[in-house]
């Protein structure tokens, strides 16, 4: 039980931070469209990390609720991927975490509405849904970006080149995750690693833009080791519960 | 889909009276949203599925569906449920001309939608005119079941019901 816990918080907390990294745009995105657009998809993944949580505070009992899991743990008890914590710097940098996230997400959404476990397959089959228009947009974005104008090329590599260290930490196997796959519940997202990055590779390409060749990556974050701005997002994300505990809306 | 849901004929009357607060028009029969509607040992007892994960029209209904039941002295309990996932096929044909009449343009067949939302065709037709003459402006709209369109003919902006299946 305490595995399939762990490993909800594992796929779950990429989608809170990342939606919640997402929200920050709202009224803030370059255009009223893509602003819409942005939040829409903050709003899919959020309705989805509720999902997860709410069958996670079922398993634990003791009258815990999703606000608990959203709100009341520390830093490292979050289980993100470093890829999804990093900041909006500027637009290039948007669109590049969501693509380089949601090619994963979709891969990992299609292998997981198989899942014998029937909560998490359902909550896949609904999610895929979704995250196939989160990639169209994300995807489009990076051609309309690689291949416009100088400037625009320039800053979507520029994200490309700073976000591809955070790209082999989604196909790490943690202990949890490593478990439940044996328990035949969970995904071996090592399995879709070459995939990934033959796709991704392609549209880069067809973006033309340069594929990074660094070998150097970075992990730490789905064993709760965060980078320095993990803080200051839990610092936003939990305020409330923190200062006024318990509250309801 | 082909499975239709469990609903109770003597509930149909109070559930007709609940509709989707985005979509005043859609009663969540219309919308396809209830997947089960009984009632056991005098509580009515009802499944109910999101649009979208995110949906927060959900928690509305939810609300919204046991205050009517509680109006004719009925108590009602939701339960959410996700599978099977909802699709644009289980809005009724009725719904569908609803929310035409409402100003939201009706969803395309799969293959359609794709063709239009990566703006390769035009034939999302304008809720106003009529005209096929229109073009995407933005793939998510107002909500996250919309995408936001506009008439080339009589120049009206108006949102799309994506395509969901």
């Amino acid at each position: 039980m305490n595995n399939l816990y762990n490993y909800l918080l594992t796929i779950a907390d990429n989608s809170l931070i990342l939606a919640q990294r997402l929200g920050e745009l709202c009224g803030h995105g370059p255009s009223l469209e893509t602003d819409i657009a942005i939040t829409n998809i903050s709003l899919d993944l959020l309705g989805q990390t509720r999902s997860y949580y709410q069958y996670a505070a079922k398993l634990v009992g003791e009258n815990k609720t999703e606000d608990d899991i959203a709100f009341l743990r520390i830093e490292r008890d979050y289980k993100n991927c470093l890829l999804v914590e990093q900041p909006n710097t500027h637009f290039g940098f948007v669109i590049g975490r969501q693509y380089l996230f949601d090619v994963y997400h979709y891969m990992l959404m299609e292998k997981l509405q198989n899942s014998p476990d029937e909560n998490l397959a359902a909550i896949a089959k609904k999610g895929i849904k979704e995250v196939s228009y989160h990639k169209r947009f994300s995807g489009d974005w990076v051609k309309r970006l690689g291949d416009g104008t100088e400037e625009s090329n320039k800053k979507m590599q520029e994200a490309i080149d700073d976000l591809w260290r955070y790209t082999d930490e989604l196909f790490y196997l943690t202990d949890t995750e490593k478990e439940v796959i044996k328990e035949g519940i969970g995904i071996d997202v090592s399995s879709f690693k070459e995939e990934y990055y033959k796709e991704v590779s392609e549209l880069l390409t067809e973006a033309t833009l340069t594929v990074p060749e660094n070998k150097y990556f970075t992990k730490g974050g789905k064993e709760g080791v965060h980078t320095e701005h993990m803080g200051y997002i839990l610092a936003e994300l939990q305020y409330m519960q923190r200062t006024y505990p318990n509250m309801n809306w | 889909m082909t499975e239709s849901p469990n609903i109770d004929k003597d509930l149909i009357p109070v559930l007709k009276t609940v509709s989707d607060p985005e979509i005043p028009v859609l009663s969540v029969l219309a919308l396809g949203v209830i997947r089960e509607a009984i009632e056991v040992n005098g509580v009515v007892k009802i499944k109910l599925t999101p649009t979208y994960s995110g949906c927060p029209a959900m928690d509305v209904i939810s609300d919204d569906l046991k205050k009517a039941f509680e109006d004719v002295g009925k108590k009602a309990e939701v339960e959410l449920v996700l599978s099977p996932a909802w699709s644009t096929d289980w809005i009724s044909e009725e719904g569908l001309q609803k929310m035409e009449e409402y100003g939201i343009a009706r969803p395309l067949s799969e293959t359609h939608d794709k063709d239009v939302l990566l703006g390769n065709k035009k034939m999302v037709k304008c809720p106003q005119c009529g005209s096929t003459n229109t073009h995407l402006v933005s793939q998510f709209g107002s909500t996250a079941c919309k995408a936001l369109f506009k008439c080339d003919d009589c120049h009206e902006p108006f949102d799309y019901f994506k395509c969901l299946k």
